[in-house]
């Protein structure tokens, strides 16, 4: 940097909306602030809309945005001793189980000075400024499958977050040091736990996941404590629970899954906590849980003082894909028919968008956004897909778009309130899926089936009014690309996300067309925007390193 | 160990009864083992990190298993015709650490949330520890995923499709580009396995041996010059292809400047996918599978 440029920046510094200064940390209520000058939350705000006030960055300069720094984090084991060794070490395992490096797909925190990034087991919270450790903590896991983090939660001057074997982990987010940890969901019955808390209040909402046939659950946590405030079961646990009519037995339900594994949005409003379950369980043998298998792939709305459920959209019935219904939903204040209507809106795994009334429940539409999904006979009443039972696996296979990852995943999608639009990865791959395990009793767990790529009907960035669920513009990927990174937008107008043949693209959020790239990489969580010393910052991660761009 | 002799014969009775099912399992053996390097402290969760338990006991645990609980619980543990749960996702089983959970269970029965309990079983307490470690050892042999053991290969029959409606839909659709007595004479043979011989025509790479066709791409630039050659990469920035005579060349790329056009042999088999029935899948398999 210049001297020029040194003077220039000076005369720009702003006064911090949210700030980890010396007052006490992040005050929870600050995240009811739109998103605009920091990064406090998983979603930016609670809106899951990951739409940024910020406008130094526009349509016009950003092909002027620059590197400010990178830095590559090893996400892999750490040596435990030495010079090199983190900052603060916890856990409750060994140290024999080793980790082996993971791409980082979590939302990284911004406050104040530093920015707090996650792997699965390690938290590093770095100068906001280049990218420099100010601390790093890791956790000696017991095991389980070291899939992805998606990040932290900041409450006061508590960082908190979940290890894959299951613990809550309170850190002083100053020091990194250890406060408490707490033990969230049974490793023996093989939980695991990836999502980024969220603190809403005084109360840190909490979900988990698991692949063994074991009941989903979203749970709130006293953030200063740990203590447990309420439990949240996705399905029936006794025989009067609701939902226990879509389930031939108690015990297909008990074991029925709908795992809470991605972070859902926050309605002050109402109070409402809106989110998504994933899918039942065994996962591609429906035949000992005939029924829609509530509430398992729904969106769900629950009080956040009382965990009690105020409203329920399924939107995979009786899924038999592993195509879980967990991605964040975004709330939209919006139009309808010329009234005025607090929304909520889900693009799904499997291939279908929604648009729902937030307050009570009540669908609006339901349309396909994947262009070439065919497991659905058709739209029932209700508004949910209706499944097709040959577009199960079948013993001599069956062909069926979208392949199991869906169309989108836990990778964020974007709402830009000044566009309308609603932007997500669009991707349209096929399986040949075939029934292996036909015993009658179903499978478990994620078995029973081999599941064979043939192709894909192409990828693309699609931009959906969510008024109507039609896509207004769509970017098709060239052959190859597309794939899984998540999305921003911006007031300047813009839509960031990568393309999946390793560039970091930004878009016209109104037209669809690419603006800016650079090659970095495939981008392997979603990006984000912040102010620092008065200039904008897009974040985002490729794999194990961090790209900061700035518009000086 | 001291044994009565009515233990030994109920262990060789249990054996006998149980014998369909297990007598070919080794206790020890495990897919994840293999996988793992048996290093059993690299597996995810603790039923799998567990070490392996005493050969002997577990055959004796497997014996009265066979006796007491398998006509509930099933063979394989996954559940029985007398309705009694799966004890491999049981949380009671998952949770259980020496027979903690699962000997009280077993010695005082468990009424349950069903309405249907299940009754106390009159086993000694070796045998009862015996039977918690022949279900920590099989719960040591789960797949991934929460998948069950690896169990019995069971052939399946995927040939289900009618040739004769097979061979007429290739005529209509696939006989433009590709002949039962050119490129794909014999593929019946050359794929033996039916479900690899439809993976393979479906994804479009039958004909080729299983290779992806290359493809070709022209670049022509706003001068109106032409390249030609094989593309090697393509996104909405760039574009890199070899020309004939091997020489590498490099465009960038913005909006559509230069033009660029593929010509992908793979393409209408991408463009087909979303038109294929199930049905016309199966009839072509069984009738590619004529062709040997």
């Amino acid at each position: 940097m210049t001297a020029t440029h040194l003077v220039v920046a000076a005369t720009l510094i702003a006064a911090p909306a949210v700030s980890l200064a010396q007052d006490g940390g992040l005050d929870p209520a600050s995240i009811l602030a739109p998103l605009g000058e920091s990064w406090p939350t998983y979603s930016g705000d609670y809106s899951g809309r990951r739409y940024s006030e910020l406008t130094q960055v526009t349509t016009d300069n950003v092909a002027h945005l620059t590197l400010a720094w990178t830095r590559e984090l090893d996400t892999g084991m750490p040596s435990l001793e030495g010079s090199n060794a983190p900052t603060f070490i916890g856990g409750e395992g060994t140290g024999e189980f080793t980790i082996g490096s993971q791409r980082i797909k979590g939302s990284i925190l911004q406050v104040g000075d530093l920015l707090y990034v996650t792997a699965p087991d390690h938290v590093w919270a770095l100068d906001v400024r280049d990218g420099g450790e100010r601390w790093h903590y890791f956790w000696k896991t017991r095991g389980g499958p070291h899939i992805g983090n998606r990040g932290a939660a900041l409450w006061h001057d508590s960082l908190i977050f979940e290890t894959v074997d299951n613990y809550l982990v309170s850190l002083d987010a100053r020091t990194g040091d250890e406060r408490w940890h707490t033990e969230i969901a049974s490793f023996d019955e093989q939980y695991f736990s990836t999502m980024a808390p969220i603190v809403v209040g005084d109360h840190l909402l909490v979900g988990t996941g698991n692949d063994l046939d074991a009941p989903g659950f979203l749970q709130s946590f006293d953030p200063e404590t740990g203590a447990l405030q309420w439990k949240f079961y996705t399905v029936p646990m006794s025989a009067d629970d609701p939902g226990i009519d879509t389930w031939p037995s108690l015990d297909a339900a008990r074991h029925g899954g709908g795992q809470v594994w991605v972070p859902g949005s926050y309605d002050p409003e109402t109070n409402y906590y809106i989110f998504g379950t994933g899918n039942p369980t065994p996962g591609y043998t429906g035949v000992a849980r005939r029924g829609d298998n509530l509430f398992t792939c729904t969106l769900i709305a629950v009080d956040v003082d009382t965990g009690e459920m105020a409203w329920y959209f399924q939107t995979s019935p009786h899924d038999t894909h592993d195509w879980d219904s967990a991605q964040t939903p975004i709330l939209i204040d919006g139009v309808i028919d010329g009234v005025p209507r607090k929304l909520v809106s889900t693009a799904a795994r499997n291939g279908y968008f929604f648009t729902i009334d937030r307050v009570t429940g009540e669908h609006i539409l339901t349309t396909r956004y994947g262009a070439t999904s065919n497991w659905a006979s058709h739209i029932r009443e209700s508004g949910s897909p209706n499944p097709h039972p040959g577009k199960e696996a079948i013993v001599p296979g069956s062909l069926v778009s979208p392949v199991e990852g869906g169309v989108a995943n836990w990778q964020p999608a974007a709402f830009n309130p000044d566009t309308g639009l609603f932007y997500t990865q669009e991707n349209n791959g096929f399986n040949l899926l075939y029934l292996t395990d036909v015993d009658p009793r179903g499978s478990m767990g994620l078995g029973g089936k081999d599941r064979i790529a043939v192709g894909s009907g192409g990828n693309a960035l699609s931009a959906i009014d969510y008024r109507t669920g039609e896509t207004t513009w769509r970017h098709v990927w060239p052959p190859g690309g597309g794939g899984g990174a998540g999305v921003l937008t911006t007031a300047g107008g813009l839509v960031f996300t990568g393309d999946g043949s390793g560039n970091f693209v930004a878009f016209d959020a109104a037209r669809g067309e690419p603006l800016w790239h650079t090659r970095i990489g495939n981008i392997s969580n979603a990006p984000q925007t912040y102010l620092v010393d008065g200039r904008q910052y897009v974040l985002v991660a490729a794999g194990q390193q961090l790209f900061a761009f700035v518009m000086y | 160990m001291r044994r009565s002799l009515c233990q030994v014969t109920l262990t060789l009775l249990g054996l006998f009864l149980a014998g369909t099912t297990y007598e070919a399992r080794q206790p020890q053996a495990s897919s994840q083992d293999a996988a793992a390097g048996q290093d059993r402290s690299q597996r995810l969760y603790p039923s799998l990190q567990r070490p392996p338990g005493d050969p002997e006991r577990i055959a004796r645990g497997q014996a009265v298993y066979g006796i007491s609980c398998r006509a509930c619980h099933g063979a394989d543990l996954r559940g029985g015709d007398l309705g009694g749960p799966n004890l491999l996702r049981s949380q009671v089983v998952l949770k259980d650490d020496q027979g903690d959970l699962v000997g009280p269970v077993i010695r005082d029965g468990q009424s349950s949330a069903d309405g249907d309990g299940m009754p106390p079983q009159s086993l000694s307490e070796e045998d009862i520890g015996a039977v918690v470690e022949f279900i920590r050892d099989v719960l040591g042999t789960a797949s991934r995923q929460g998948g069950p053991p690896p169990g019995d290969e069971v052939a399946l029959d995927i040939l289900v499709g009618d040739a004769t409606a097979g061979q007429t839909y290739f005529a209509a659709t696939c006989a433009s580009c590709h002949s039962p007595t050119g490129d794909l004479q014999d593929i019946g043979a050359r794929i033996s396995e039916p479900q690899e011989l439809q993976n393979t025509w479906v994804r479009g790479t039958a004909a080729g041996g299983g290779e992806r066709p290359p493809v070709r791409v022209t670049v022509t630039e706003a001068s109106g010059e032409r390249v030609e050659g094989e593309l090697e990469r393509l996104n909405d920035f760039l574009v890199v292809l070899t020309e004939d005579d091997g020489r590498h060349r490099s465009f960038r790329r913005r909006g559509d400047t230069p033009l660029v056009e593929l010509d992908d042999p793979m393409a209408v088999h991408r463009e087909l996918l979303p038109l294929y029935s199930d049905t016309d899948i199966h009839n072509v398999t069984a009738y590619l599978v004529t062709l040997q």
